[in-house]
């Protein structure tokens, strides 16, 4: 009797019983959820699938989304071609400035439609400059575009920007992607259910966004500058590098960016070819100048000549990039080549100058000067590795002239407040325009602001050439200004250039039509190898 | 008496406890969202900067104030948290300052992922667990008891990440079974359940196996500790055949403690399924919930906090309620 009420009890076990209950209930909650089948783009023989690690949070260009152009959803009123020189895109030709550099206009090509066939108008291009300067919205852009008075539509084909000051790269400016006005019509920009599910008037129109999983972009058949050669390209948000390298190999994408080392393994693979992309993008040590020992003219130039930076380009590049002297890039038509150095390094040149400005090596190697010790810390982000990497090869290489350097790996929260005093390993750069960067990162007046300037380094020279460079229209005058900034730089050395990075991808040979151009330091859905992604074409 | 009435009376306080849980939950789930705040407040981390990315190195700091501003988080925290309540008593849980989207939406279009995975990992690795503990321990020992506590040893000192990636190599790139990461086929038009589902067993597999050791050891260890108790004896003694005394008398016995357990370990396979959602680049909740911490986005961290408070708490009232029914000695009125 006993035994049998304990065999009936048996037949019901309860845990089973509960967690199947559970999973029911879990995928009916995961179903709910799922988003919608939408029709297009994925799914065709033909289209493209590409990876990345950088997912935008958005896909308003008001809100930053490709602000440089490139973007594939979106036009701006100029675009950039293979060379990265300015095209006319939403505008008929290039827009024109005039004499006094503070009014520029657009006129815009006729007959473009929006993805949902509505026709774009001057409206909507004033709109979408007048939201990013609302400080309502949530634009980081509208520091860029600082120099902005207004922008007018005085008919519905034309454009007028007014300046508060004359900006000579202005039109650079003009590759922001543009937004229907009529989509945000009683809305909260930052709010709009347009940032998930945008309507533009670029070569792709989006039929889904899943963030974190992918993006579905189907060919828009009636693009101004034609159908794009594929039906459609699938962006896939892989965060990990590993994962990213794995899913490579394994088939799923036909180009993905990979980190050097990764993409290395791909070299002579049949079937793969390694795609290195030049860059804008460098990687320095800043050096404050309100520390006593980088604040010395004599260290920083040692340094700047004791670092080795062929070695870092082959060891902790793994080959991907090529030795910086400067913040402006080698491909840049603004590039002086009087300030390029020795690539490799030159420890008697740098052991003579610290002998000539009085640092002598210490019993324990370290230099010194008048009781203080040739001894500076040298932050850099912690999850970084590339930075860790080069700020480890830094202080072996001043090591050897008798500087010590320690590095110190932290979050930017706790790097931010030292900037002031404490050297970091820093990177940005951009291909475009030498005044986009450099203007705030090296002017005196933004000295100690910040992220602009954190060494606080201060010259005359370079803040006339600065300014020269960004107030004259005549590209002879823009060219001289930004020689002497660049020598000046090299002289005073407020930074040490290490490297620019190659961006470096993997790309399935199947895949034809890839013509990468360099990148800037800022590359995802917008602006990567793909940035001409409507002309490629695979084969089955 | 059938079993069937003594289930009920077993269970009659039921009610009074689920009021009583729920009247507890209350201060419980406040204390937690406040400690959030509180969290927040403390943090050196600028939301706004972190919402900049790469482009805070252009963004003056006067733009970051007006963003700073739009969101409201330089109030002074009573405020920030009085409004955050006010909207979360109307259904509004808040703005995601690093997601960009309403909280709501990043919940509902991440939650269920995370939960699928979560929960069928949790059954796949209980009921593996049950089984293979108890047919250790009845061959106490044995080879397999042996094989299966090396296994269980090597695999709790091996990283998730690193299984996950091992995984991949074996299952996806050598033998070409199971596709490698993602949701759906890359290039799928929706998200049709049986490709979800493909996509998914390498994913549960993997957080099942690294949940796996704690739980088929603690089964081993109980069922093979109960196999000497009294009444499992006796039960041999007269006569009843082995599986009956193995599943029926010593495993009923040792689940009891099980049960509690379970839900306490609830938090780590959650832990884990971050770490998975990672490697098969899953959009769960785990990635947004650790960009959510780097970039002091509290309303979301709030949001998710208190979402796996309440799974933690409900789940301690099921297993209580669970014991309650399968223990006699249990009652719930007392």
């Amino acid at each position: 009797m006993a035994a049998r009420s304990l065999e009936y009890v048996m037949v019901k076990p309860l845990p089973a019983r509960v967690t199947a209950a559970a999973v029911a209930a879990l995928l009916a909650v995961a179903g709910c959820s799922s988003p919608t089948t939408s029709s297009g783009g994925a799914g065709d023989a033909g289209t493209l699938v590409v990876a990345t690690a950088g997912e935008p949070d958005t896909l308003n260009p008001v809100l930053n989304y490709g602000v440089d152009g490139a973007s594939l959803i979106f036009d701006g009123l100029v675009a950039r071609d293979a060379g990265n020189r300015l095209v006319p895109a939403l505008a008929r030709d290039l827009p024109t400035v005039s004499a006094d550099g503070r009014t520029v206009t657009a006129k815009l090509r006729e007959g473009v439609l929006f993805h949902d066939g509505t026709p774009l108008t001057a409206q909507d291009v004033v709109f979408t400059y007048r939201a990013v300067l609302d400080p309502k919205v949530d634009s980081t852009l509208r520091s860029d575009l600082d120099m902005l008075a207004s922008v007018t539509a005085p008919d519905p084909a034309t454009v007028v920007f007014t300046l508060k000051h004359p900006y000579a790269p202005f039109l650079q400016r003009l590759a922001l992607g543009i937004v229907p006005a009529k989509a945000f019509a009683g809305q909260d920009v930052n709010k709009a259910e347009f940032n998930r599910r945008p309507v533009g008037t670029g070569p792709y129109r989006v039929t889904a966004w899943t963030p974190g999983d992918r993006l579905v972009l189907a060919a828009y058949d009636r693009h101004w500058g034609g159908r794009p050669k594929n039906p459609g390209v699938v962006v896939a948000f892989v965060a990990d590098d590993n994962v990213r390298a794995q899913r490579m190999r394994a088939g799923e994408f036909d180009a993905a960016e990979l980190a050097p080392k990764l993409a290395t393994g791909f070299d002579g693979q049949g079937g793969y070819r390694v795609q290195r992309v030049p860059t804008a993008d460098y990687r320095g040590v800043m050096l404050p100048m309100g520390n006593p020992v980088t604040g010395d003219l004599a260290i920083r130039r040692a340094l700047n000549t004791a670092v080795d930076r062929q070695a870092m380009v082959t060891g902790v590049l793994g080959g991907a990039g090529e030795p910086a002297f400067g913040p402006v890039p080698p491909s840049s038509e603004f590039a002086e080549p009087s300030i390029v150095g020795r690539a490799a390094a030159d420890p008697a040149a740098a052991t003579a100058t610290l002998d000539a400005a009085g640092w002598r090596p210490g019993p324990d190697g370290i230099r010194a000067r008048g009781g203080r010790q040739a001894a500076f810390t040298l932050m850099y982000p912690a999850t970084d590795s590339l930075r860790k990497e080069l700020a480890l090869a830094v202080t072996a290489d001043a090591k050897k002239i008798g500087i010590r350097v320690t590095p110190e790996g932290l979050t930017w929260d706790a790097i931010t407040p030292r900037m002031k005093t404490d050297a970091l390993v820093m990177g940005y750069g951009t291909p475009y325009d030498p005044d986009f960067v450099s203007y705030k990162l090296f002017g005196s007046a933004f000295a100690g602001q910040g992220f602009f300037n954190p060494g606080s380094y201060r010259s005359a020279v370079a803040d006339r050439a600065l300014q020269q460079g960004r107030d004259s229209a005549d590209p002879a005058v823009r060219r001289a200004a930004y020689a002497t900034f660049q020598q000046q730089l090299a002289a005073d050395v407020p930074w040490v250039f290490l490297t620019y990075l190659q961006h470096t991808y993997v790309v399935k040979d199947t895949v034809a039509g890839v013509t990468p151009r360099v990148e800037p330091h800022e590359h995802d859905v917008a602006n990567s190898l793909w940035w001409n992604v409507h002309t490629w074409t695979k084969r089955p | 008496m059938t079993a069937a009435t003594a289930g009920r009376r077993r269970l009659a306080g039921a009610g009074a406890v689920v009021r009583r849980r729920l009247l507890v939950a209350v201060p419980v789930l406040a204390a937690t969202s406040m400690g959030m705040f509180a969290l927040g407040a403390a943090s050196p981390i600028d939301p706004a900067q972190q919402y900049a990315g790469a482009a805070v190195f252009t963004t003056s700091e006067e733009n970051l104030a007006q963003i700073r501003a739009n969101w409201g988080v330089d109030d002074p925290l009573p405020v920030q948290y009085a409004r955050w309540i006010g909207n979360l008593l109307r259904g509004d849980l808040g703005w995601s300052t690093s997601r960009h989207e309403p909280v709501t939406s990043v919940l509902a279009a991440r939650a269920g992922w995370t939960l699928l995975l979560v929960g069928t990992a949790l059954a796949l690795v209980l009921v593996a667990s049950v089984l293979l503990g108890t047919l250790a321990a009845y061959r106490r020992g044995g080879w397999f008891d042996r094989a299966l506590r090396a296994a269980a040893y090597a695999v709790q000192s091996m990283p998730v990440f690193w299984i996950g990636l091992a995984a991949i190599a074996v299952f996806a790139l050598a033998l070409g079974w199971l596709p490698a990461g993602g949701l759906t086929d890359i290039t799928a038009t929706g998200t049709d359940p049986a490709d979800v589902a493909r996509h998914l067993v390498l994913p549960v597999t993997v957080l099942a196996i690294s949940q796996a050791p704690w739980f088929v050891l603690f089964v081993r260890d109980a069922v093979a500790e109960s196999l000497r108790d009294d009444h499992v004896l006796a039960a041999r003694a007269r006569g009843l055949p082995g599986r009956t005394v193995l599943f029926g008398h010593a495993l009923r016995t040792a689940l009891l403690p099980f049960l509690t357990l379970v839900g306490a370990h609830l938090p780590e396979l959650v832990g884990g399924a971050v770490l998975v959602e990672t490697v098969f680049s899953l959009p769960g909740l785990g990635a947004v919930t650790v960009a959510a911490a780097l970039g002091a986005d509290f309303p979301l961290l709030a949001a998710t906090t208190l979402a796996t408070a309440v799974v933690v708490l409900a789940a301690n009232l099921a297993t209580d309620l669970a014991y309650a029914a399968a223990d006699p000695r249990v009652r719930l009125d007392d």
